[in-house]
């Protein structure tokens, strides 16, 4: 077993196929890491692997076998947290359960399987949030316009959801934070990239794009907001727990103007 | 639109409707289809919370605040001299659609004030539903009043549009009831539940055999009840809420602690605190009584008709029932680890799934997420070190009590200060 820093690409694909170099050299990883996150170790050699559909494909068939849809979903949530360190924790998770005769997906008392675990309910928390919290702006253009910054990678996993509820308006969701977006053209919903203004997602921003009347409708759901309020239940502690302060940046009724 | 009257009413109207706690979006099986707008077929999403934390999820507005009745404990009460306005239909259509489109809201919680009589509000609230699902093709959520004393036939029109259907009976007995709202009937509050009862059964034994039988309120019906208005017992309104789960098939009964709105001798004064932490005990209660296979009455009953305010409804129970601890987590039945104070549903399932594989320890069970502070009193696992100790109920209450914080210390012990 030669210690080994491995590299991809920082796609899923990617990711199987150093599972799987991994197996196929007996390998002992001690980090792996995507592409743009080089750092090479003292005591360890540094490989870099080349994404390759079958081997990814195998990998991905024999780890299906062996776990149940739920645990598979928690897998994919826990590699889009793109947290360090997260793909050798995944790594670990595989060992155990390809060395395991039972299906131990759901062994909590494992510290791999705990900690995927419980980094999938983050991404799944921040999945749904940003269900919660994309705010629409209609553009001149007839064209629904949202723009977040997620903690982690949850673009991928929120697009079904938006598109089935809106089928029928053409919009588009971006990621600051990542420099790419969704968009829905009325059939399907395809991956973008854009020159945007930093500030183009902010309420009362760039109006000069913006539906004539479309500030009006922000004003009025601020209004709503502020109206819903009960003073003599204040609590601003849950308040912020539930709404925290780093999405208030693209929530029209957290925005400062009147 | 003429966005500065809408902003007036709006801000009235919606005012109002802010004591309906209600913001429920789940449950509901509405699939987007034919490319229309919306779709409520997952779990409810709530899309902004409120300064005091409650849950945004729906426009929830009523149509009007004009209103025939005088019940004390309500802000649009006839005698109330407050600003008055009206919602036309089309423009509570309109509104709602905006902001679904930006993604604002789950869907529309629409009440409303009674004008005329009960079928005639009925009627108009109908009337928005309708128009948002067949001209609007609005797949979104929405959430009716049945207006108290409504004829059954506008009751089954309701539930056809509308995915839940609530009317809230406010007091929890019938003597505060007369004392409170005396032209109202009890009676007409139970109606409209039980013709709403009745015909979610007829559509799912009806959908059984046909498949296309439209659609009756398929996230159910609810109710709300005031909390601390009336002298009521917590062993009063706990009752008569699981009588409401039991004999109309309530998807939930909300809980809303009174927000001094009055200066009516029988309702506490304005500027009364109002009963968060009250509330807080009784929704616990409430997932007992739901999640945990409890029955109401193991928890209240005769000899303990309210609930202790310091510590949480579970605890209090076990501390009741100490000869069934400790018990041993790595063997107990399901039913009996429900039951420990400090573990939820979700440790429950995690400690079942896991104690497959090995023996669980402490070290486990607290990577695992439940509250030791609590639970360690009640139960023994695979480790040597042992928290059993001989303390009575009462003195166990205490050290647990004096290990744990909460955000309602405050009100539990008021501390002396000096200065």
């Amino acid at each position: 077993m030669k210690p080994t820093s491995l590299i991809y690409d920082g796609s899923f694909k990617g990711f199987l196929t150093a599972i799987f170099t991994i197996y196929e050299e007996k390998l002992e990883p001690m980090a792996i890491n995507p592409t743009e996150e080089k750092t090479s170790g003292l005591f360890s050699e540094n490989l870099e692997v080349i994404t390759d559909e079958l081997k990814a494909r195998r990998v991905l068939n024999g780890i299906r076998k062996k776990i149940s849809q739920i645990a598979f979903t928690r897998i994919k949530y826990a590699f889009l947290s793109e947290l360090p360190g997260m793909e050798l924790q995944l790594y670990k998770m595989f060992e155990y359960i390809f060395q395991s005769e039972e299906k131990v997906a759901t062994d909590y008392s494992h510290p791999a399987v705990l900690n995927i675990a419980k980094t999938a309910k983050k991404v799944g928390r921040e999945k749904h949030r940003m269900e919660a919290f994309v705010r629409f702006r209609l553009t001149k253009d007839d064209l629904y316009f949202a723009m977040i910054e997620p903690d982690f990678n949850v673009l991928p996993l929120i697009a079904k959801h938006f598109k089935s509820r809106y089928a029928d308006q053409n919009w588009i969701i971006y990621d600051q934070k990542r420099k790419f977006g969704i968009y829905y053209n009325l059939k399907e919903v395809e991956f973008i990239s854009l020159e945007l203004p930093k500030d183009i997602g902010l309420s009362g921003a760039n109006q000069e794009y913006f539906d004539a009347t479309e500030i009006q409708f922000q004003k009025l759901w601020k209004k709503y907001f502020d109206s819903t309020n009960i003073k003599s239940r204040a609590n601003t502690k849950l308040h912020v727990q539930h709404v925290p302060k780093r999405y208030w940046k693209y929530l029209s009724e957290k925005s400062p103007f009147a | 639109m003429n966005f500065e009257r809408i902003k007036e009413k709006l801000s009235i109207l919606a005012d109002a409707a802010k004591y309906d706690v209600s913001c429920s979006s789940s449950g509901s099986k509405r699939k987007n289809t034919n490319k229309g707008l919306g779709d409520s077929s997952g779990m409810g999403i709530c899309h902004s919370y409120t300064q005091d934390g409650r849950c945004v999820s729906l426009l929830k507005i009523l149509l009007t605040n004009h209103c025939i009745f005088d019940c004390a404990y309500c802000v649009t009460r006839k005698s109330n001299d407050i600003k008055r306005a009206a919602f036309k239909v089309q423009e509570v259509v309109d509104l709602t659609i905006s902001f679904y489109r930006r993604n604002y809201i789950e869907g529309l919680f629409l009440s409303s004030g009674i004008f005329k009589d009960p079928d005639y509000t009925m009627e108009r609230l109908i009337q928005v539903a309708r128009k948002l699902r067949e001209e609007e093709n609005f797949n979104g959520y929405i959430h009716l009043k049945s207006i108290p004393g409504a004829s059954d036939e506008l009751m089954r029109e309701a539930g056809l549009y509308a995915d839940r259907l609530s009317v809230n009976i406010e007091v929890p007995t019938r003597s505060g009831l007369k004392l409170l709202a005396p032209d109202k009937k009890h009676e007409d509050f139970m109606k409209p539940m039980e013709k709403v009862k009745n015909e979610i059964i007829q559509f799912k034994q009806e959908s059984r055999l046909i498949k296309s039988t439209p659609k009756y309120a398929p996230a159910g019906q609810s109710t709300q009840m005031i909390v601390g208005a009336t002298g009521e017992s917590d062993r009063d309104i706990m009752y008569s809420s699981a009588f409401f789960y039991k004999k109309y098939h309530m998807k939930r009964v909300y809980y809303s602690g009174y927000v001094p709105v009055s200066d009516d001798p029988r309702l506490p004064a304005i500027g009364t605190q109002v009963p968060m932490l009250r509330e807080n005990r009784l929704y616990q209660t409430d997932w007992l009584m739901r999640f945990y296979g409890f029955d109401i009455r193991e928890l209240l009953n005769d000899n303990f008709r309210n609930l202790d305010l310091e510590i949480d409804p579970k605890l209090s129970w076990a501390l009741r029932n100490r000869h069934l601890f400790p018990v041993d987590i790595n063997r107990v039945e399901k039913q009996l680890l429900l039951r420990v104070p400090g573990i939820g549903l979700k440790s429950v399932n995690k400690i079942i799934q896991a104690r497959k594989f090995r023996k669980l320890n402490w070290d486990h069970l607290k990577k695992i997420g439940i509250s030791l502070n609590r639970a360690k009193f009640f139960i023994t696992c695979d480790s040597r070190e042992k928290e059993i100790k001989d303390y009575s109920s009462e003195n166990l209450k205490q050290i647990i009590i004096k290990n744990s914080t909460s955000k309602y210390r405050k009100e539990i012990t008021p501390q002396l200060s000096l200065f």
